[in-house]
């Protein structure tokens, strides 16, 4: 332990690090994932067809494989973003299409059955999506959106092999140095992560419980 | 969808509307891709130069080549794959386990590993052990996915009626073959669509080795692309789109694959059969359940529950 606490500040750059681009990208992100859920269950048939490309294709890339992008890629036309820009960029890509599933997934999760009563004591469309589905919705969508949440604080690891300092690289520079107590810094390293998505993962416990719609 | 019970069926004017919509739309994103491939000609993408080298046998079976590279993210997986499934397996067995000294540190444990980046088991195993690359990522993704198959095993278990578990005991079998013989069967037939949908997260993670320095795909054409730019030909663009191919190719597959196993599976079993010939009913699962078979890999993030969410890294 004795190497994580005397290299405190070091700690608290990654610390920070991982925290700007997890928030980074939840608030570029989540409205995107928004906007293709959106898309996905939309009357317009184009709308659907670019969402779905878009959720399909990003999900099924390695992040790996999009952090090459824009660290790699970008450069070379002529795109040269600062290395933080860039995996914010590539995070938010990938972690868009996670959101918008997640997001759909809870808007399907509203039984038709509901809508069918809402419509059926005359409530129009509107009436229908604000009183009646949209609140069930986003119950049942805000617990898988924080789950989605917890595995981006986790993603952010990845910005390290593109040249963006974060936690794990803390992890590696320190057990370089102190190469007998590696296994301490990774472990204090390791608690450093569950120290943010412990509580995250507490609140989707404390949200389902409270929020769950009995069917 | 569930859009038509919302609003009236569309009426004629609803439906040329919403039609030249669709085609407005579809109009917009041709004319921005086709702006942005005339972009990318005029930088010169295109030219033969970019792409001369994937007619060279050297880019693809070399000892350095890119199905070197491949046959390394196949194999890594592989046996990730197969390690995890075993590990799952123990791991849901010890967690259902009456002792709670059991019970309870492998909880601990397993909530400890899954809340921790992948990246950073690899790291530490790679760094600590001294394994060499490759089986750090090997061991890492042992770890990470047999924590999630164990999770989901689990919870399959706990799906069933209380009367498969109850006719295990009533007829003398033991609580541990009662989950050997009956229940962990039957799990592993409800979550079989999960375990799936985490072997593509499995895949995808093996990327992971590129930071840790193992020869997987990635890490191939990163050294490829190096080589020929010193040589004056940049070719990371078309070598991501390549590896990009490679990648989609698999996983989509993988994802199709899934779906049609998910649908398969809520259908009732076949060659069963009641005593007097009926045909037997589909186990009962939980709305949850069912959701989660409907479309697996968006609704995993539920069974990994607190600490993990959807798609690893990679």
């Amino acid at each position: 332990m004795q190497a994580l606490l005397e290299n405190g500040p070091l700690w608290l750059q990654g610390m920070l690090a991982t925290l700007l681009l997890t928030g980074a990208t939840t608030l570029i992100g989540l409205p995107i994932g928004i906007l293709l859920a959106g898309m996905r269950v939309s009357p317009v048939a184009a709308l659907r067809v670019v969402a779905t490309v878009w959720t399909e294709v990003a999900r099924n890339t390695p992040l790996t494989l999009v952090f090459f992008f824009t660290a790699f890629v970008l450069p070379k036309l002529g795109i040269i973003l600062d290395f933080q820009i860039g995996a914010i960029l590539a995070l938010t890509y990938y972690t868009s299409a996670f959101f918008a599933e997640a997001v759909r997934s809870g808007i399907n999760s509203v039984p038709m059955g509901q809508a069918e009563a809402s419509r059926s004591i005359g409530l129009g469309f509107g009436q229908t999506m604000t009183l009646v589905v949209l609140p069930q919705a986003f119950r049942s969508v805000l617990p898988p959106l924080i789950n989605v949440i917890i595995a981006l604080v986790k993603n952010t690891s990845v910005a390290m092999g593109f040249f963006v300092f974060v936690l794990v690289s803390v992890a590696q520079r320190l057990s370089n140095v102190y190469g007998d107590q590696a296994l301490e810094i990774f472990v204090g390293i390791a608690f450093s992560y569950l120290l943010i998505t412990v509580p995250l993962g507490q609140l989707v416990d404390h949200l389902e419980r409270k929020w769950s719609v009995q069917r | 969808m569930s859009g038509s019970v919302l609003f009236d069926a569309p009426g004629p004017s609803a439906i040329r509307r919403s039609r030249i919509l669709s085609i407005v739309f579809a109009v917009v994103a041709v004319v921005s891709l086709a702006l942005a491939a005339y972009q990318l000609w005029l930088g010169g993408a295109f030219y033969q130069d970019r792409w001369d080298i994937f007619l060279q046998p050297a880019t693809w079976i070399g000892a350095r080549g890119l199905l070197v590279g491949l046959g390394t993210t196949l194999s890594i997986a592989g046996i990730a794959a197969a390690g995890a499934l075993v590990l799952g397996v123990i791991l849901s067995i010890l967690r259902n386990a009456l002792s709670p000294w059991v019970r309870i540190p492998v909880t601990v444990v397993l909530e400890f590993f899954r809340g921790m980046p992948v990246l950073l088991m690899m790291l530490f195993i790679f760094i600590v052990f001294s394994t060499g690359a490759y089986w750090a990522v090997v061991w890492a993704l042992i770890v990470y996915n047999g924590a999630i198959i164990g999770e989901a095993l689990r919870a399959g278990m706990k799906s069933l009626p209380k009367g498969q578990r109850e006719s295990g005991l009533a007829i003398g079998l033991t609580p541990l073959r009662t989950t050997l013989a009956i229940e962990l069967p039957q799990a592993f037939r409800i979550m079989l669509p999960i375990i799936l949908a985490q072997f593509i997260v499995l895949l995808k993670d093996t990327s992971l080795g590129y930071i840790v320095g193992s020869p997987e795909l990635i890490r191939i054409g990163r050294q490829l692309v190096d080589f020929y730019d010193r040589q004056g030909g940049p070719y990371a663009l078309s070598m991501f789109f390549v590896m990009l191919a490679i990648y989609l190719a698999i996983n989509l597959t993988l994802s199709w694959l899934v779906r049609v196993l998910a649908r398969r599976l809520q259908r009732p079993r076949r060659g069963g059969g009641n005593l007097d010939g009926s045909a037997t009913e589909a186990i009962q699962l939980p709305t949850q359940t069912i959701r989660q078979l409907q479309d697996p890999q968006a609704e995993i993030t539920r069974i990994r529950g607190a600490g993990v969410g959807d798609g690893g890294g990679g």
